[in-house]
């Protein structure tokens, strides 16, 4: 194994109430690599990635960005220095158009750090920007989709809506909470391409997915999460194989 | 015989609006700025045509300030998502700081307002970066407080001339220079504003109301930006507020009363929420007619209420939002 450790997660635990949705969950995330996160319905997968990008306080536990102590930071400032997240369920500014919608991270600080966006300050300049993130990203130029409002976009749009907006912060890592659910196999055929697009662009993903045949496709490492511990870690081959994991999607075969 | 229908097209307002066809002919030009240059024109030579009723030439002052505490109610609850019920408060910190300055420390008038708009918007916003994080009804319920408490408290201390109120501020040079003053700020805001809120700062401040958690996962700070909303707002109403002090000569506790957190509301409901020329043009209609019932004496508030109910229940969208559609519509009768 390298050496370059871009995230590290050392212990995290969250309760709520009397319900323990993640104990003592770690792991360690190299520079590049896409990253999966399985487990069955309330498993604790979104808590995690709530927990590390800073919407909920973890109860314990540390999260460090290339060496630096980022736990309990408020969610803007995790955003600021280059840990960007989709949302499980699609909000998008739904009175905005499409490409409305990526002005507000074109206009954050990051962006203008990071050269997401390099305009003079201009009021064109972003809108530009904007639709060439959205081309990038899967939207035809020429048609009339970029410039639709947000709200009357089909799924599979949307789902690429969210992740345009974090690719318009230029960020290190991102993670995807289910961006392929709720989608058709072609859909998810189209999305793919992206995932190998932004890896090879030395994206971190992190990526937590139920779809698991498509999330093994592009996955280097899988991590199984069941009742909000951590159950196996390594290649999608051999934690599928994982006698834990299986009892966890399927149920214990001795009755 | 052939049954009849009605059809109803839209006009491309927006191919219309950003392309050279807007300007291809004079027609198309004056299909575009006809409605407004009606009412800039309108309301800048309203001063001159009511030189006839003297009475209803303050009305003209009044209508524009609530008209600016519209704008400020209309832009933080349909673009930020904050129900302010504070219009009242606002008013009053630009009022009794303008008093301050004017009576106290002997600045002149033309000192004293943009003065009192400037520190005024920046006291309201200190004093409301508490109430930022909350949202929806308790936003409101809290910035319903605020003029209580201020009044209470000037009560309670006996400070500014307790119940008597600060009295003796000079007056604006003349009757006309009064006029136009709040006139031309009112359309400097109205239009400002409407511009304001299509740059990209106002796109992001709009991100907010529809969607907070997206904001701050884009690396922004939602705080930051609710406090320079709520400064924008607060601004737009503490210079009403200065201005009704030195028109009135006084400032005193009623410029905490609850009028001027209801009216506003009530022009943006009839008016049209989120167009804010909405809001301006409810309180051109709301002010006036509330005067005209002065004449009905204590029936005034059953009629008041009765036209208000009306337009809520059969044009809840509002005029703005009415009359905006009919206008880019064309009608007409087709077979079936």
């Amino acid at each position: 194994m390298s050496n370059d450790i871009i995230l590290s997660v050392k212990g995290i635990s969250k309760t709520f109430g009397g319900l323990k949705a993640l104990v003592d969950v770690g792991f360690d995330i190299q520079r590049g690599e896409v990253y999966g996160i399985i487990g069955p319905n309330g498993s604790g997968k979104t808590t995690l990635i709530n927990c590390i990008t800073g919407f909920i306080k973890p109860m314990a536990g540390q999260v460090s960005f290339k060496g630096q102590d980022i736990t309990g930071w408020p969610p803007h400032k995790i955003a600021h220095i280059g840990i960007s997240r989709t949302f499980q369920i699609m909000r998008p500014y739904y009175s905005l158009p499409a490409y409305k919608n990526l002005i507000i991270p074109l206009w954050s600080p990051r962006a203008k750090t990071t050269g997401g966006w390099r305009g003079g300050g201009k009021h064109g300049d972003r809108d530009t920007v904007a639709v060439d993130i959205l081309e990038e990203i899967g939207f035809e130029r020429d048609s009339r989709v970029p410039y639709k409002l947000a709200s009357t976009l089909p799924t599979g749009y949307q789902k690429r809506l969210e992740l345009a907006r974090c690719i318009a912060m230029r960020p290190e890592i991102i993670f995807c909470d289910e961006v392929f659910s709720g989608l058709s196999m072609s859909e998810i055929a189209g999305m793919l391409p992206l995932i190998e697009k932004m890896k090879s662009e030395g994206i971190t993903l992190i990526m937590v997915e139920h779809r698991l045949r498509e999330l093994f496709r592009v996955a280097d490492r899988v991590m199984a999460l069941n009742f909000g511990e951590k159950i196996a870690e390594g290649e999608s081959s051999v934690v599928i194989e994982n006698k834990k994991v299986k009892e966890a999607y399927l149920g214990s075969e001795e009755v | 015989m052939d049954e009849m229908r009605k059809e109803r097209i839209d006009r491309g307002v927006r191919v219309r609006a950003s392309g050279l066809y807007a300007i291809s002919s004079w027609r198309e030009m004056l299909y575009l700025m006809g409605p407004p240059l009606f009412l800039i024109i309108g309301i800048i030579v309203l001063p001159i045509i009511l030189e006839l009723a003297p009475y209803w030439k303050r009305v003209i002052n009044i209508m524009c300030v609530y008209a600016l505490l519209a704008l400020s109610f209309d832009f933080l609850a349909n673009f930020v998502g904050l129900v302010c019920l504070g219009g009242a408060f606002f008013v009053g910190v630009g009022g009794y700081l303008s008093a301050i300055f004017n009576v106290y420390l002997h600045f002149p008038v033309y000192l004293s307002i943009p003065l009192a708009t400037v520190c005024g918007a920046f006291l309201c916003t200190f004093l409301l970066m508490p109430c930022l994080p909350l949202r929806g009804v308790y936003f409101a319920i809290v910035t319903l407080m605020y003029p209580l408490l201020a009044t209470r408290v000037i009560e309670a201390l006996d400070i500014f001339g307790g119940t008597n109120g600060i009295t003796g501020l000079d007056s604006l040079p003349n009757e006309y220079v009064e006029h136009y003053a709040i006139i031309l700020v009112t359309l400097f805001f109205l239009y400002g504003m409407r511009r304001f809120v299509n740059q990209d700062v106002g796109l992001v401040i709009r991100g907010i109301k529809d969607n907070d958690q997206a904001v701050r996962a884009s690396g922004i700070s939602v705080t930051r930006m609710k406090a320079f909303a709520v400064f924008v707002a607060a601004f737009m109403g503490c210079f009403g507020g200065a201005y009704i002090s030195h028109m009135y000569m006084w400032a005193g506790l009623s410029l905490f009363a609850l009028d001027f957190s209801i009216i506003p509301i009530a022009s943006v409901v009839i008016g049209g929420g989120g167009t804010l020329l909405g809001a301006v043009i409810g309180s051109f209609i709301l002010v006036p007619l509330s005067e005209v019932l002065r004449n009905f004496g204590t029936f005034r508030i059953v009629i008041y209420c009765a036209i208000l109910t009306g337009f809520i229940v059969f044009k809840s969208e509002g005029i703005m939002v009415y009359v905006m559609r009919k206008y880019h519509q064309f009608e007409r009768w087709v077979k079936v």
